[in-house]
């Protein structure tokens, strides 16, 4: 991590199918060793992405750089990269260490040194008892395991990782997402990971590039992307359950809505000065306060419960201010019941303005 | 409820017989049923039975002669000449229509243009019969009509292509009909077995480095056995029964050179008018046909329960 170059780098990537336009103009830097997550609903471009660093797509216009080598249009095999997916795609009359080995075998390499490579992977992903099974002799976990053990053992820089943890069940899905950390911690390469999974986004990135329409809206840190989303879509696809959002006006320092009235002193802008302008106010659920708490808020006011969700750890409340839905996260035993009123409150520095206009933070 | 209340329920509610069980799927299976006992297994036992008596025109039950028939048969020239016959043109149709097919398949799964055209152009023979496709080969393979005269025409005064009229390769030219006729089918099956295949084996393999053709040879063809399978069954059934392409291009001939056992079968029943003697024939077929079914099936179903 101490070399500056960039692991992989993107500039001006263009891919279109026919006249549909998937990705346009793309830039992206991921420095050595960094974990990046691709996050975005289906059909935003992030895999198309992850297929043209691969090489399996051709792409339109731009260059690819791995390793500061120009691979644009190099074979996805001479590109140093080694690549898991959804569907694991094992070889499934081969076992395990058949489905490890055989692309090295392939590739000419020495049988000792394909045993020591094989044997290694298999130690770190724990998967030495299973070497002599077949992928249909394993759960779910395990051959996900395997099909990250056969981009282990190419001893490549760069990880691809194409939605590898959509196809199995909760509990798997949370105890691969700590293998995966652990391994990256451990190998320190420079992965790519693609999802459309918010949390494994949060809790697996060093940075999170949010895409739209094959356009990267944010490209931040996962604390940045969730304090200060830089848009009105970043701030709605982050955060389940969702940002509430109020449309007002901004003027002379406060901020005005049939719902919300507030002054807005204590907001940290985007570049110092706030503008009087038509805008949307967003907070997240968890920011605003109910009950005792409200005491000293900037804003106050009265909500109707109309629907209490308890989670355990904490308490989703549906209530209705002024006539539109809001969300509130509140503790976990909490008594509160539907048709109460429930004070609610929340304060300027937790805020999220954006531009009606633009969408964009303001 | 009582607890009494619970014991009499359990009493009164009892499981309905099994007999009754899906009543409606078993009335609507008894037809197949009585088609697979009485055509399929009563008609070959009763095949089977007259084998062994001198019937001629009308079978003949009461006129037992033992193994007559077969020494009869194996001692004719025509029948060997038959099963010979259906030895080269069954083996050399399953390799290259397989082959053949499935190099079509892999063509045509490469994302080409027109794959649509092509492959509709490929099946089309299948939609002919093969007394057509039989007299079409006729026509293409008749020496002064067809391919050699064209070759002859552009200026090779010596090429000789005739395998219709060649006692020795006749049997090669039923099995380019045959071929031409049977490979779009082959294609097609394996074209879809192949459409089955996740996309993702492929980008695994290319991220590996793995050649198209070794990921065809190891990973797909192994992935797609159930197809081969099939496609095998299909193959080898329309092998074992082929007997009107012979009809419409050969006849049989030049001489008996191009006789098939089915056809032996039909004209010693129908012409010669020896049922007898046709009954021993097809019993022959049918044993082939379990020499081959039975060890197959042992392997492919009886394997499974220990594995």
């Amino acid at each position: 991590m101490t070399n500056t170059n960039p692991s992989v780098e993107i500039k001006q990537l263009d891919l279109s199918f026919g006249k549909v336009e998937v990705l346009k103009n793309l830039n992206l830097e991921i420095a050595r060793g960094e974990f990046l997550v691709l996050l975005g609903s289906s059909g935003c471009g992030k895999s198309t992405l992850l297929n043209c660093i691969a090489g399996l797509l051709d792409v339109t216009g731009g260059q690819i750089f791995i390793n500061d080598k120009n691979v644009t249009w190099a074979e996805p095999s001479d590109r140093g990269i080694g690549m898991v997916f959804q569907s694991y795609a094992l070889y499934p009359q081969m076992t395990v260490e058949g489905n490890m080995s055989f692309g090295l075998k392939n590739a000419g390499m020495a049988k000792d040194e394909i045993k020591r490579r094989v044997d290694k992977a298999a130690g770190i992903l724990q998967l030495e008892p299973l070497l002599a099974r077949k992928p249909s002799a394993l759960s779910g976990g395990q051959r996900q395991r395997v099909a990250i053990g056969r981009a282990l053992v190419r001893d490549v820089d760069v990880f691809l990782f194409d939605e590898p943890l959509s196809n199995l069940d909760a509990k798997l899905r949370t105890d691969l997402r700590v293998e995966i950390k652990r391994l990256h911690q451990q190998l320190q390469n420079t992965m790519i990971y693609v999802t459309h999974d918010q949390v494994e986004a949060m809790t697996l990135a060093d940075r999170i590039a949010i895409m739209k329409d094959g356009i990267i809206q944010q490209l931040d840190d996962p604390n940045t992307i969730y304090a200060k989303p830089r848009n009105k879509y970043v701030a709605d696809f982050i955060g389940s359950p969702a940002m509430n959002f109020f449309k007002g006006e901004i003027k002379d320092g406060s901020f005005s809505s049939p719902e919300v009235s507030m002054d807005l002193k204590g907001y940290e802008t985007v570049d110092g000065n706030l503008p009087n302008t038509n805008a949307w106010l967003g907070i997240r659920p968890e920011h605003i306060q109910s009950g005792a708490n409200t005491k000293g808020c900037s804003f106050v006011g009265d909500a109707t419960i109309e629907i209490v969700d308890p989670m355990g750890s904490d308490t989703l409340v549906w209530a209705s201010l002024a006539g539109q839905s809001i969300r509130v996260r509140t503790e976990g035993q909490s008594s509160l019941k539907v048709g109460e009123t429930l004070k609610i409150g929340f304060n300027a520095d937790k805020l999220s303005i954006f531009d009606t206009d633009t969408e964009l933070r303001v | 409820m009582s607890l009494s209340d619970a014991e009499q329920l359990n009493e009164a509610v009892k499981p309905p017989s099994k007999l009754f069980k899906n009543l409606t799927a078993k009335i609507a299976a008894i037809p197949m049923i009585l088609t697979a006992l009485v055509i399929f297994i009563g008609c070959t036992i009763w095949t089977i039975y007259h084998s062994f008596t001198k019937s001629r025109l009308l079978p003949s039950p009461d006129k037992w002669i033992g193994l007559d028939n077969y020494e009869r048969l194996w001692s004719e020239n025509r029948w060997i000449v038959s099963i010979e016959n259906l030895a080269i043109y069954g083996i050399c149709s399953l390799i290259l229509s397989l082959v053949i097919g499935f190099c079509l398949a892999a063509l045509l799964d490469r994302k080409i243009r027109f794959e649509n055209t092509i492959r509709t152009i490929i099946l089309y023979p299948f939609a002919l019969s093969f007394v057509v496709t039989g007299l079409v080969w006729q026509w293409i393979l008749n020496p002064e009509l067809g391919l050699q005269n064209v070759v002859r025409n552009l200026g090779f005064e010596n090429f000789t292509f005739d395998p219709i009229n060649n006692a020795d390769i006749v049997i090669f030219g039923i099995l380019i009909a045959g071929i031409w006729q049977g490979s779009g089918f082959v294609m097609v099956l394996l074209l879809a077995g192949m459409r089955g295949i996740d996309e993702d084996i492929w980008k695994a393999s290319r991220v590996e480095g793995i050649p198209t053709w070794k990921t065809y040879i190891f990973i797909v063809i192994p992935m797609m056995r159930p197809v081969f399978v099939t496609a095998l069954v299909i193959i080898s059934a329309g092998i074992i029964k082929v007997y009107d392409l012979v009809v419409a291009q050969t006849s049989g001939g030049p001489g008996i050179a191009s006789e098939v056992p089915a056809k032996y079968v039909i004209d010693k029943m129908f012409q010669s008018q020896n049922l007898g003697l046709g009954f021993a024939a097809s019993t022959m077929m049918l044993l082939s046909v379990l020499v081959v079914l039975i060890p197959w099936a042992y392997l492919e179903f009886g394997g499974k329960k220990n594995g």
